[in-house]
Order: C-alpha cells, then structure tokens, then sequence
C-alpha cells in the first residue's frame, strides 16, 4: 500500500520545474562564477556567515560566497562525505558542526564538484547563529592569514536588545565598513547602501508573503519546496535577482490557490511546522514519509529567519534586526512565543523537531520548547535524530517509526476535537 | 612540615566537598552565589558581601537534565543542571551564568525554566574586545551589580569593589607563584594534589585562600628542592577531572608542571590593571584574558602554550577534552599542529565527569607516558 503511494509520488516528481526554480538554480550558478571571475580579476573575494549584514558589502560591490549554503549543497548531494572523513582525519571532532567541518576540508583542497568557492580574502561573521560560527571562521582566517571581520551580536537572554548592545553591534558595522572599504580600496556609496537596504527589504517582505501563503488550507505547495528557495535568502537577499524570484514564485504560488491546486501531490490530511534546520543528505527520505501519511509541511523557523526588517539608511535599526531576529540569539520565551503564533497561523496539527546533531544551540533548549508549545496550543509532537549535513547522524527507521507516533497522535487529536474534547 | 601537610589536606578536602563548604558559609549566615564555568564577575560578587562559589559539576548522573538537554551536551553543564535541579544548590541566593558558548546560552534559559528557586543572572561578554565592547560590558557589568546590590541588601561602592579586585589580584599572584613553586616538589605536589590547591579557591573566600596557599608556597620554599625523575606534562582543556585521571598520571610518573586548563590557570594568570574606575578595570580583565571561549583571530593561546611547555621543561601535553565542548575541539588541530612542529607529542584525552570506568584513559595515558 505504502509502496504505490510512493510511486505515485515519484511518478509527479518527474514534472518539469516551475520557472522560479529554474531562476534559482541560475542565480547560483551565477553568484559561484563571479566569485571566481572576479577573484581571477585580482579583487578582493570573501566567505560570509548566512545571517551576516550583507547590505554593506553587496553596496560595496564586493564578491561574497556562503559556506554554510555551499556546505548544504554538498550533503544534499551526497558529496560531503570525502569532506567530512577529511576534517575529522586532521583533528576536527564529529562533535563539531557538519557544516563547518566540510567547509574547513574544503579550505584545504578548494575544490568540489558543483559550485567552488575561490579561496578568500577575508570572512565575514556574525554570531547570531551561533557561537561555533565564531571558532569556524577563526580557525579559516588564521588557516589563510586573512582578516576576519566579526559582528559579535550577544545573546539575547532578555526579550530585545539592549541599547547598550545595539551601540556595541552599531560600531562593530561602522568598523567592518571602514576595514572593508581599505581592504578592497573600494568606497561605500551611501545612495547604493539605500538602494540595496530597499531590495533587501523588499526581499524579506516577499520572502515572508511566500512562506505565508502556505497557511491557506490545503496549502498551494509541498512545503518542502521552499528549502530549494532558501538560497536566495541565504545568498542574494540584498540582489534584485531575487526580487525577481520571489516575484515569480508568488506568482505560481497564487494561480495554484486561484485554481484549487496545489504541488502537494496527495490529499493534504496533516499540516505541520517543522523545527530546525532541513535534514539535507536525506531530504528525500524525509519528505517521502512524510507524504506517506499525508502530511505536508507548511512552515518551518525558516518563515521568519530572514525577516531582519529596519528602516531606510538606519544603522542602528539594522544592527538591532540583527541582533532580534534569529531564533538563536534569543531566549526561550521569545522562541516559545514565535512558534506558537506560527502553529496557529498556519493552523499545524503537529509540530516535528529536528533533534540536528550539528546545533548545540538549537538542540539544548529544544526540549522545554517542546513541552511550552504543546502546552501553549495542544498540538502534538514528536522528534527524529538527525544532522544538517552528516548522514552519519540520521536513521531511516527512527524516522519511520517516529512519523507513525505522529500521526497516531494527530489522529488520536482530531478524533478528540470531532468529538468535542477540550 | 605538619602544617604544610595539614593544609594542603585542608585544601584537598573543601575541592573534594564543596556541598560542605557551602553549608558552612550558610551556617555563618553569609550569602553565597553561584559562578557557572569559566568566567564572572566574581569580585562584584565579594564586593556586595556574599561569598562566590564556582559550580564546575561533578560524578552527578544525568537524570532530571536529560528532560532539558541532549545527550551530546556538555558533561560539566549536564552535572551542573543536575544538581540545581535535584536540589543540591539549595541554598544560594542566584547563580551567575555567562554565555560563553553556545550550551551555557541555553543553560541560562534551562536553568530559569527548571529551577525556579534560585534566580539566574546571565552575563554576557563581547567577542569583539575593542574599546566598544568593552564600554557595553561596563554597562553589562553595571547591570549585574544592581542585581548583586538587590539580594545582598549592600552597595557596591568603587572602595569596596577596589578591595575586592586587590584580593582578587593577590590571589592570582599567589597561585601563579604557588604553581611555580610547585615544580621544584613534584615529590609532595602530585597532579592530584596541584589540582586539589587550584580547584578548592572556588569554594573558598578568595582571602582565605590566599593566606593558606601562601602559606603553603613558603613552606615549600624552605624544602630543599626535589629532582624529579619522571617526565613532565602540561595539561590544557577545560578540567582535568575526575581526579582519578590524574592519579593515573601520577602512577605513571607524570608531573603536571604547568597547565592552560580553565577551572586552574587560565583563571589566574590574567590580573585585573590598575586604573581609576573598578567597573572599568574588570572589564579590561576580560580584553586581557586568552582562553578559547574568548574571540582571538591570533590564537594567542597556542604560542602561549609553547611558551608555558620552553618555560617548565614540558615532556608532552595532555589536551584534557572535555567532551562536546567546541570551543576546546576547533583548537585542538591548531594546537596538535604547533606541539607536532615543536617535537612535543600530545595526547588527545576524552573527559567525561560522568564516566566511571577509566580503563581506557588508563591505557592512554599509560602508552603516552611509555612513548615519552
């Protein structure tokens, strides 16, 4: 029974792709090759954090490429093992973020089949991520003896930043900026730093609207299918490429509500958010028993990830939505409150977390997050093993069976809702 | 020759029971609070009148903690919420975290959910050490004081923080100076006992501490000096526990000589300066410090280790790792690569506080003593 369903699924897999896909896959392409080029023209390249305030070097004109998208592609493809085995073989624990382990591999042979990064010229990195960001990109600007500009933003144990902090993070940018422009002897055009803070903005807003039309019920799209859109946000979130993008991707997402249809290729009986980061080497895997069931996932902490939002040519606005913004800055109630809100707007039935061996910092609060959410909206959970990038950490079967549990319990909740239980 | 033994088993005895020594300042009606690893302000602490006392965990198995963390966290962190949870820490007024890494961020937040008797004051150091950074820890600092003044009932005038930072400052001096001394009686201060001196000033008025380590490093000097014919080891990591490994250490005549291990020297071989502003002197402390939890694109602490393995006629280092801990795991290849260009082999030696049999570890440091 399962097995027909499953081939049912791969059967609708092999339709062409939507042409916003196709745009993303170009966009990418293009953002590694003039790296490249612009590294073969003698200028100045860097390797950047993926929640880094990008508007100051996308004005400035310089070249930036993303270790952790370039790492996710490589576990997507089933190529980072070479990398990891690497890493690990010169000293670097399996307890350290898969992530980095692959990219501090490929800093050595600089070379991986897709899309290469030129080896940089400085790093670019901001710990609102994550602490171990900060060790990473220590460990590669000592590796090459290159400049490492840190935006250190703080954990957020109380609700928002501090002006303290945002003064701290504010001067932290304005030396970044000065180092960048002597560094690369280019000069920060304040007229383009206004127009690339409108894109990004204009950026987050279409990037959020496309994630919220998954809250129409059935949803217009496999929630899945946004992984493949995260690059843009991750990578151009300050181009007008990715305007385009999303522009085109709202589109498809709108003609598929107008017409009743949808890229969820089965009845959508169970909508759930999905807890941290994608499990890359076994994307596949993970979405297919997901559909077994009928479940589609329609948001994830993605939603907002890049919803750093601030006023034109305000500095100290941007600094702070760099220090409010990403889940892992921040404390628990702040997280608890956002996914809460989140299973309500886009009405889940369940909640599943991504227990990601590579992230301490989502993982060690993860627990109490669980428990608060179900409390909070009665929505139940269940959680699965697994890693962002190292296919060591995850298990078929774990999955499985965890998936079942799920819908046990959402089976379970739904009678008890029909049957007017509180 | 008594004293000297009476107090180096005194010491042994606070490190080895530190529930007891905090009864002890409970029974003296005085307030204690608890310092998370590896850094707080310790002297705001002591300039409002309470007592600081370090929380560096323990053999507690998790049971209570694994409803908060991971398997994969922090043994240290994992023991510590522990004991808070089961009730062990009864008794304090707070407990000081700092977010150093990226488990003690959701510690401050576990720690808030499930033990709600003892209030949690997060600190939060800045990465980038510049003259901005330093201004919002002064800030940072300002906010802590205000929350230390509240439970103590006492101000933490600039007089009293200066008197706090001068103890401070001699205790350091006196355990840099203890530690040297020690090299010279490597007979009498085995690894176990080195690590019982440093750990037990945790658990103790840092004043108290200073005269009986003071005490003991005279007594010492006057003891002529012994050759040791062992081999001589530094250690680096976070802690080198449980002691049992280092007793390992010592049947295989290895002498620790010197150490870069968070819970000993890295907390004394950075002095607070002189200046104007007690606030502002603390916070240069922590531009001062070299540690792997604190943003260095130099790595600093790799030279200094070469230079601490020259200085004390290191054989070998141990790289005490504790486990999941990733700030030490993304130094280690730097510092394995620097003692493999230097000649100094080191060993990679996993700590678990939670591990009971050390039949591995034995093996380990066996071989490493043999190879050296």
């Amino acid at each position: 029974m399962m097995e027909s369903k499953a081939d049912t699924v791969k059967a609708k897999e092999k339709k062409p792709l939507p042409k916003s896909r196709i745009m993303v896959g170009e966009q990418l392409t293009q953002l590694y090759q003039e790296a490249l080029q612009a590294k073969a023209r003698g200028e100045k390249i860097g390797w950047s954090a993926s929640i880094f305030p990008q508007e100051i070097a996308e004005a400035l004109g310089i070249c930036i490429v993303y270790p952790e998208n370039h790492g996710a592609g490589l576990a997507a493809r089933h190529q980072a093992e070479e990398y990891l085995s690497y890493a690990e073989s010169h000293g670097y624990n399996m307890d350290i973020c898969s992530y980095a382990r692959i990219n501090l591999a490929y800093a050595e042979v600089l070379t991986a089949p897709g899309n290469n990064m030129p080896k940089p010229d400085f790093v670019l990195c901001c710990n609102n991520i994550c602490n171990q960001l900060t060790k990473w990109l220590q460990n590669l600007a000592k590796r090459y003896n290159i400049p490492m500009f840190l935006i250190d933003t703080v954990y957020n144990y109380t609700p928002n930043a501090s002006d303290d902090k945002v003064r701290y993070v504010r001067s932290q940018i304005d030396n970044y900026t000065r180092q960048l422009e002597e560094l690369t002897g280019k000069k920060l055009d304040p007229a383009r730093l206004e127009a690339v803070m409108r894109i990004s903005l204009k950026n987050k807003d279409l990037w959020r609207k496309a994630n919220e039309l998954l809250a129409h019920k059935p949803a217009p799209l496999s929630g899945f299918e946004l992984f493949n859109y995260m690059s843009c946000m991750v990578c151009c979130r300050g181009k007008e490429s990715t305007t385009k993008i999303l522009e085109q991707l709202i589109k498809e997402i709108e003609e598929h509500i107008k017409n009743g249809t949808s890229t969820f290729p089965v009845e959508e009986k169970y909508r759930i958010f999905w807890e941290g980061i994608a499990c890359w080497p076994y994307l596949g895997h993970t979405l297919k028993t997901l559909r077994q069931y009928g479940i589609n996932l329609v948001a994830t902490g993605y939603v907002n990830a890049w919803g750093l939002d601030y006023e034109l040519n305000d500095l100290d606005g941007l600094a702070r939505a760099y220090i409010d913004l990403p889940n892992n800055n921040n404390n628990l109630e702040t997280v608890v409150n956002r996914r809460i809100a989140a299973v309500k707007q886009f009405r889940c039935d369940g909640v599943l977390y991504h227990v990601n061996r590579s992230c301490k910092v989502m993982d060690c609060q993860q627990y109490e997050l669980q428990r608060r959410v179900q409390e909070s909206t009665g929505v139940p959970f269940t959680s699965f093993d697994g890693d962002q990038a190292d296919f060591r950490a995850y298990s078929e079967a774990q999955y499985e069976t965890r998936i079942q549990g799920l819908v046990e319990l959402m089976e379970e909740r739904e009678r008890q809702i029909g049957e007017g239980v509180k | 020759m008594n004293e000297l033994l009476n107090n180096l088993q005194r010491l042994t005895e606070i490190a080895e029971n530190p529930k007891k020594q905090l009864a002890h300042y409970l029974s003296q009606q005085k307030k204690v609070i608890g310092c998370f690893p590896v850094y707080t302000p310790e002297e705001l602490v002591y300039a409002a009148g309470m007592i600081p006392m370090g929380l560096w965990g323990g053999p507690a198995e998790p049971y209570l903690a694994k409803s908060y963390v991971p398997a994969f966290c922090c043994p240290i962190m994992q023991s510590a919420l522990e004991l808070g949870l089961q009730g062990s820490y009864k008794g304090l007024s707070a407990v000081l975290i700092p977010t150093l890494c990226d488990t003690l961020r959701c510690i401050t937040q576990n720690w808030k959910s499930g033990v709600a008797d003892i209030p949690m004051i997060a600190v939060s150091y800045p990465q980038n050490r510049t003259d901005a950074g330093l201004r919002f820890l002064q800030a940072e600092y300002g906010t802590i004081k205000q929350s230390l003044e509240a439970i103590s009932g006492q101000d933490v005038t600039d007089e009293k923080l200066a008197a706090a930072i001068d103890i401070y400052n001699a205790h350091n001096g006196t355990m840099r100076r203890f530690a040297k001394e020690a090299n010279n009686h490597l007979d009498m201060i085995t690894p176990r006992v080195r690590h019982n001196v440093m750990k037990s000033g945790h658990f103790m008025d840092k004043a108290v501490h200073t005269a009986i380590v003071r005490d003991i490093t005279e007594a010492l000097a006057n003891r002529s000096i012994f050759s040791w014919a062992g081999k001589r080891i530094l250690l680096t990591g976070i802690v080198a526990e449980p002691s049992e490994l280092l007793d390992i250490m010592e049947e295989n005549q290895l002498a620790v000589v010197a150490d870069d291990l968070a819970q000993e020297m890295r907390q004394h071989r950075t002095d607070i300066p002189k200046g104007k502003v007690p606030l502002q002197r603390l916070t240069l402390q922590w531009k001062d410090r070299i540690c792997s939890l604190a943003h260095d694109t130099d790595k600093s602490r790799i030279p200094l280790i070469a230079r601490q393995v020259r200085d004390n006629q290191a054989d070998g280092v141990i790289c005490c790792m504790m486990k999941f801990c990733d700030p030490e795991e993304y130094d280690f290849p730097l510092i394995q690569d620097e003692m493999e260009k230097m000649g100094i082999p080191i060993l990679h030696l996993e700590i678990d506080q939670q591990t009971g049999g050390l039949e591995q570890a034995k093996t380990r440091i066996q071989a490493f003593g043999d190879m050296l």
